[in-house]
């Protein structure tokens, strides 16, 4: 087993599944030339090894989605990059109108298998292009969307989501793409819509995935300096959301706390807390808690943009503020 | 300004187009020792464009460009501290470091913003046309882009638009080939971008983009166009830029020779030669002396902005409303609820 990027871990995923059937095509803007493949590198090389179905395309989201889902209709499997979540709103009317509709609207006559991978993330790049829209794209019926946090999840369920029917939004993250972990060389999947928990403790759940995980991951080590040992469960998929596993970590720890990177009001936390509430309440200490972004429309300078982002320490301050006088 | 350029309007083009590509190399610089952050997109190469566009307008028309607006910025006559403090993120910035080298902007000289989703810009372009008409000036708006911006949605919706309501604006696209790495007959179908616009029915033009007099001269009669009730216009000026899209771009998909090719004719040494040197306009010492001024603004332009504060933390929230309401967050907490605003935010 070998310790890759996620962005390896995508990559390989993106050429297993080329090669495994020869109906994936892969599209989006400045994959193939621009930096030897990609804005961020994903696709880096591909378009060598499977000539013609890696294609760059026009700046037009909408089109690039649009096109992506006729393909689907027609039997293809598209991939398509949308190259950040920012740009996914210029596509909006397709993934909402027509990619997330076909299948029912049309009485299950219509499939639409077609992966839409974008990443969200920052870096100094303002307002228009340091958003986070977990919760926006989760809020709709008719669409799937994964946000893996590691590359061995990143490879299993982009695999996963290749091989599904159904539109999938696949969200991925500027700050992950250079993060390492293990991943096997064998071929695996990771099943759409079930979470794991990505560590075992007994004082407190946090319920988060995506970039926060890895930050929670470390605040987690603090803590556990400190003897406060957390339940960490990443969800991987968004929708559906499985929140089984929170669920039972909240019913032994007694306390939760949702981590997220998006604006806090109207976030995803608020849909888990909700969740939690109705289903664990009587299990519950203490009112659960969110860790959020600021929300501001992000600034471009370094000290604002710097305020706005949640990062380890916060989630470090949340979890010492609700065992403030327990332990 | 007409079209017939007396000496210190032409002195005064070669001065922009300088300042422009000397304050680029020194952001570029900046940017490597970490002082600018996030995308810069750099004009190196294209400075003709803005400069001989711009010379055109008139200061009170209005302005709105793509991300790559460090030359719109300056050939507007934004001073250059005040952009080099907003590349930095500081407070003396144009937009006080919440925009940065993408959002430059400056509403009392008529320049509405940078914008950087592609294409976002355009119908806003229109739509400040129309205001213009509406309140009855003579105030035309000039729109920038590039040639990968003509494949977009909203480019279509804009020109069809302001074409059917007949309104005054120049769709300038800066042709330079590329969008990001991506060559322009890999992303457009029709690679004579002015073509596009007959699919409108409106006016269009192409000019080479290198030739900082014959942008000047076109813009002169579309503005005058437009300023007479004849409608939009859609300008192609083709050109080349010298550096990678932005400085997050190793460039390796432009070959060596080409980007050297292109390089051959620099729009500044060959308006420098043809024209100020050819008529006896400036002498080589003169050109020493102005490359040394510039250099000076430029060097001043970092002190300012390197000296420039950081904006203050308690004013993240400002801002983000034109008008107060009651409830309305003024605080925020990345752990806990948010503060409100206590004010009551009556109308009136
Ligand atoms: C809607 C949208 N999609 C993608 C991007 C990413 N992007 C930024 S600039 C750019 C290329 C634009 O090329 P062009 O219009 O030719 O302008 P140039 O940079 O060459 O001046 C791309 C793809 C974006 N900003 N907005
Ligand atoms: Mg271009």
């Amino acid at each position: 087993m070998a310790e890759i990027t996620y962005r390896e871990a995508l990559k390989r995923a993106l050429r297993e599944e080329l090669a495994h059937d020869p109906d994936v095509v892969v599209w989006g803007e400045d994959i193939v030339a621009y930096g030897g493949g990609g804005a961020y590198g994903v696709t880096a090389g591909l378009s060598k090894e499977f000539p013609g179905r890696i294609r760059d395309t026009p700046i037009a989201e909408e089109a690039i989605v649009g096109v992506g889902i006729g393909a689907a209709m027609g039997g293809c499997r598209p991939v398509v990059e949308l190259m950040t979540i920012n740009f996914a709103l210029v596509a909006w009317d397709q993934i909402v109108n027509h990619a997330a509709k076909q299948h029912h609207m049309f009485n299950g006559k219509i499939k639409v298998p077609m992966v839409m991978r974008s990443p969200a993330g920052f870096g100094r790049t303002a307002a228009t292009h340091s958003q986070n829209f977990d919760a926006w794209l989760s809020s709709i019926p008719g669409l799937k969307v994964v946000e893996p946090a590691t590359p061995y999840d990143a490879k299993g369920l982009l695999k996963s989501a290749i091989r599904d029917d159904d539109p999938v939004f696949f969200i991925e993250h500027l700050q992950l793409y250079g993060t390492r972990g293990e991943v096997p060389d064998e071929e695996y999947f990771i099943p759409l819509g079930v979470s794991e928990r990505k560590r075992e403790g007994k004082h407190l759940t946090v319920v988060t995935w995506g970039r926060m995980l890895v930050e929670t991951m470390k605040a987690a080590k603090t803590l556990s300096d400190e003897g406060v040992e957390l339940d960490v469960i990443d969800l991987r998929t968004l929708r559906p959301m499985d929140l089984s596993l929170a669920i039972e970590s909240v019913k032994k720890t007694n306390h939760a706390i949702v981590v997220e990177e998006g604006w806090r009001s109207i976030g995803l936390g608020a849909e888990i807390v909700a969740s939690l509430q109705e289903q664990a309440f009587n299990y519950l200490d203490a009112p659960i808690a969110r860790v959020a972004g600021l929300e501001v429309p992000m600034p471009y300078a370094k000290n604002l943009e710097r305020a706005t982002l949640p990062f380890a320490d916060d989630v470090v301050m949340a979890v010492r503020a609700m065992l403030a006088n327990k332990y | 300004m007409g079209m017939d350029m007396n000496k210190d309007e032409l002195i005064a083009l070669y001065r922009q187009m300088l300042l422009i590509r000397i304050f680029e190399d020194k952001s570029a610089e900046m940017y490597a020792k970490a002082k600018i952050g996030g995308f810069l997109h750099l004009y190196n190469g294209q400075e003709a464009i803005a400069v001989g566009a711009l010379s055109a307008l008139r200061p009170d028309d209005d302005l709105v460009t793509h991300y790559r607006d460090h030359g719109y910025a300056l050939a507007r006559g934004l001073n250059a501290n005040a952009v080099m403090a907003e590349l930095f993120g500081r407070e003396g910035g144009t937009t006080g470091g919440r925009g940065g080298s993408m959002h430059l902007a400056d509403v009392d000289k008529h320049f509405w913003g940078g914008y950087a989703i592609v294409g976002g810009h355009l119908p806003l372009a229109v739509g400040l046309a129309y205001a213009n008409v509406h309140h009855k000036t003579d105030r035309i708006v000039m729109c920038v882009m590039g040639d990968g911006s003509t494949n977009i949605g909203t480019f279509h919706a804009a020109l069809n638009w302001a074409q059917l309501w007949k309104l005054p604006v120049i769709f300038l696209v800066e042709n330079n080939m590329y969008a990001m790495g991506t060559a322009i007959n890999v992303h457009s179908a029709v690679i004579e971008i002015y073509k596009k616009a007959s699919a409108h029915d409106m006016y269009a033009e192409r000019v080479d983009g290198k030739d900082v007099l014959a942008v000047h001269e076109v813009v002169c009669r579309l503005a005058e166009r437009a300023r007479g009730g004849e409608g939009p216009a859609l300008l192609e000026a083709v050109t080349y830029r010298y550096r990678g899209h932005s400085m997050a771009d190793s460039d390796v998909q432009r070959s060596k020779s080409e980007i050297a090719e292109q390089k051959m004719r620099d729009p500044i040494p060959t308006f420098a030669e043809n024209v100020l040197l050819k008529r006896n306009l400036l002498t080589q010492a003169d050109m020493d002396r102005i490359q040394k001024e510039i250099e000076a603004e430029v060097e001043a332009a970092v002190q300012f902005a390197d000296a420039s504060p950081e904006p203050a933390l308690n004013t993240l929230y400002e801002n983000i409303y034109a008008h107060p309401v009651a409830n309305m967050q003024s605080g925020g907490s990345l752990i806990g609820p948010a503060t409100l605003y206590s004010g009551n935010g009556k109308h009136g």
